[in-house]
């Protein structure tokens, strides 16, 4: 269970101060600033651009195109729960249901502030699904009961 | 045994035999044998690509390495009560690792040292085998090394299957001041691993690879795109990388030799289009992972402009096998013009899934119900799934076709990274052909108007299949759809997309064709 400093630009500006030598930087930038703030404020577009030399525009356009950047606060547990063909052949579809009709979490619902189950397209552990991925932890053969025990603040 | 000698357990660190709980076994070995008094050395190796048997612990004895499997933690106390480090009788002994049927009956070239070694040990890696490949090329001009690369036939495993040394005459003829080595982890079709495997379980192999390419073409500087689902992966990786430039393996001097190669391993962010090469490239930039137009090739205008090998894992990891024991001996594996070793991924709804090194050519059918032992469900396999999101489905009557590019191409399916996902005959196949669509969209770059708006009218369109509605007319426009992105796309992600499509309306149209009311789920089988 993950718990984050509030936004500082002042760290913020280190970190990317840290990184700028990079070529490429800003995906590292990006990540570093997610996993110390565990999201990426808004606010750290005009850092970055200038940092780098780029338009905001540009940040702008790499922060929201990919998944993973989170612009705004996540909950603390967040269950990233594959649903990819692997795991649709074991049944992470039935899974999904039964989180929904039995313990009244909807997936990739974003309005509950303690728990987070996210769908996510494979984690390369197709031999041993329906799997999850926990705080930087895979879980395979996960079930709905275990799924909902973890957003519940379980640990594995 | 010698007393003075501590006993060697292997418990693997691969995150598979971590997802089903290996560093709880690991940890009861070592409490187990602090108790007892005994000096042990656990070594956390890779996985033995025997998923089904996680966590498999091997112990080394006289006669070999003795498996247990599957092991919990509650198993321990029982396995050295039994004798363990003399390789005891105890219900999940399976005997020597080396002469069980799944192992045996392998080519592992690829994976050889996967499972067997300490991962991060230089000293492992070299006395099995490791940098006889690199110390070869560092002896060879750059010329030289690519042709070696050509005479072994080896064809890029990412999917595409383009010629792996042509690939690097271009960048090796191209002058420029600065040029690249791009490695492609970004591993993102389901029913893949075999690149997490590798990264985990024998990373050395991937960096010898990548830095006989940069021996070869003149590149100082690689890239390997690692995807961000893998943090196992990185975490592995990102110390291999480390520990090689302090042993000298890369960084300044490559082993000596007066070529410099600088790699770093950068994570992508969950876009599965960043697995297209020219997507990566511009997310490797630092932009948004969106498709360039080809040409220009990114051989001659790759990262930042410059010359640039982009290569799958398993492209480079075949490398250095092939400059240790030389093109013909990689080259007499296989058949026709798929030449070499395939690593073959087995998931999905299988009772034994993992990994598969074996030559070109053998059947679907072997490796899935030979090796694989049928579904997992128990229930008659109803579809296949090769190569990832955008292969096509085959039956379960179409099995006994060779893996091969184009034996599979030939029945409109595809090899794609070599990953197989079984289907039990519960699947729905009109709901597996509206995925295809919905993943489409939901991952499209949004560059080129077929993919982008085409993938959404196709989840459209499958809906109103699936509700029943004008069915034959639908299905006409999904027809229709399809050819358009198959024809007008811009790269794999909208061209291939209406592969799973089409080949699900072909081979199971009653699916397409059925009343809403008759169309319910039926449970997965209990286990």
């Amino acid at each position: 269970m993950a718990a984050y400093p509030a936004w500082d630009p002042e760290s913020a500006r280190a970190i990317v101060a840290r990184l700028a030598h990079l070529e490429g930087a800003t995906l590292p930038i990006l990540h570093a600033l997610q996993e110390e703030f565990g999201h990426v404020d808004p606010q750290a577009v005009p850092l970055i651009a200038e940092a780098l030399n780029l338009s905001r525009a540009e940040v702008h356009g790499t922060l929201t195109f990919y998944h993973d950047f989170k612009t705004a606060p996540q909950p603390a547990r967040i269950v990233k729960l594959c649903r990819a063909e692997a795991c649709q052949a074991l049944g992470c579809e039935a899974i999904v249901e039964t989180l929904a009709r039995e313990h009244g979490i909807a997936v990739d619902d974003h309005h509950r502030a303690d728990a987070l189950v996210e769908t996510i397209y494979c984690l390369g552990n197709c031999a041993l699904g329906p799997s999850a991925l926990v705080d930087g932890e895979l879980l395979g053969r996960v079930d709905a009961d275990r799924i909902a025990a973890l957003c519940r603040g379980q640990t594995q | 045994m010698a007393p003075s000698t501590p006993m060697r357990v292997y418990v693997p660190i691969d995150a598979a035999a971590l997802s089903v709980g290996a560093e709880a076994v690991a940890q009861a070995v070592a409490r187990e044998a602090q108790a007892r008094g005994l000096t042990v050395e656990i070594i956390r190796n890779g996985t033995r690509g025997m998923l089904w048997l996680e966590p498999l612990v091997e112990v080394e004895t006289p006669e070999g390495r003795i498996a247990y499997g599957p092991v919990a933690a509650k198993d321990v106390p029982g396995m050295f009560d039994a004798g363990l480090f003399v390789g005891g009788v105890h219900p999940l002994r399976l005997g020597k690792t080396e002469e069980l049927d799944w192992m045996k009956r392998q080519q592992r070239l690829t994976f050889a040292r996967v499972g067997v070694t300490d991962p991060l040990s230089i000293a492992d890696y070299r006395a099995h085998g490791g940098l006889k490949g690199l110390e070869k090329a560092l002896a060879l001009t750059g010329h030289d090394i690519v042709q070696v690369v050509k005479a072994s036939g080896l064809r890029g495993r990412g999917g595409a299957g383009f010629p792996t040394g042509i690939k690097w005459q271009t960048v090796h003829d191209a002058r420029a001041e600065q040029k690249y080595i791009v490695c492609n982890a970004d591993e993102g079709d389901s029913g893949t691993f075999a690149d997490r495997m590798l990264f985990e379980g024998d990373p050395y192999l991937t960096i010898e690879g990548m830095a006989i390419a940069a021996v070869a073409v003149g590149a100082t500087r690689g890239y390997i795109y690692l995807r961000s689902e893998y943090p196992h992966a990185f975490r592995t990786m990102q110390r291999a990388i480390e520990k090689a430039e302090a042993a000298g393996l890369i960084g300044a001097s490559v082993m000596g030799s007066n070529h410099a190669f600088h790699l770093e391993v950068r994570l992508g962010a969950g876009a599965y289009i960043c697995g297209e090469e020219t997507s990566l490239l511009e997310s490797l930039e630092g932009k948004r992972g969106v498709v360039r137009a080809k040409p220009p090739l990114p051989a001659l205008q790759g990262l930042f402009g410059k010359p640039t090998v982009v290569n799958n894992v398993l492209s480079f990891a075949a490398v250095p096998w092939i400059l240790a024991h030389g093109a013909q001996a990689y080259a007499d594996y296989g058949l026709g013009r798929s030449r070499g070793t395939l690593p073959v991924q087995l998931g999905g709804n299988v009772k034994r899934g993992g990994l598969i090194e074996l030559a070109f050519g053998i059947s679907l059918r072997a490796i899935i119900e030979e090796m694989g032992g049928g579904t997992l469900s128990g229930r008659p396999i109803r579809a296949v799934q090769v190569g990832g999101p955008l292969g096509a489905y085959l039956t379960a009557a179409q099995l006994d076709v060779p893996m091969d590019y184009e034996a599979l191409a030939a029945m409109k399916a595809m090899l794609g990274h070599g990953g197989i996902v079984v289907f039990d005959e519960t699947v729905d196949m009109a709901k597996q052909a509206r995925f295809a669509f919905a993943f489409c969209a939901k991952e499209s770059c949004g560059k080129c108007t077929p993919c982008r708006i085409g993938a959404t009218r196709g989840v459209e369109v499958m809906d109103r299949i699936i509700a029943g509605t004008d069915v034959p007319k639908n299905i006409a426009v999904l027809r229709d759809l399809s050819k358009l992105m198959t024809d007008a796309s811009l790269c794999a992600l909208g061209g291939l997309t209406p592969m799973p499509v089409m080949s699900a309306i072909t081979h199971f149209p009653e699916d397409f064709d059925r009343p809403p009311s008759l169309r319910q789920d039926i449970p997965m089988a209990a286990e």
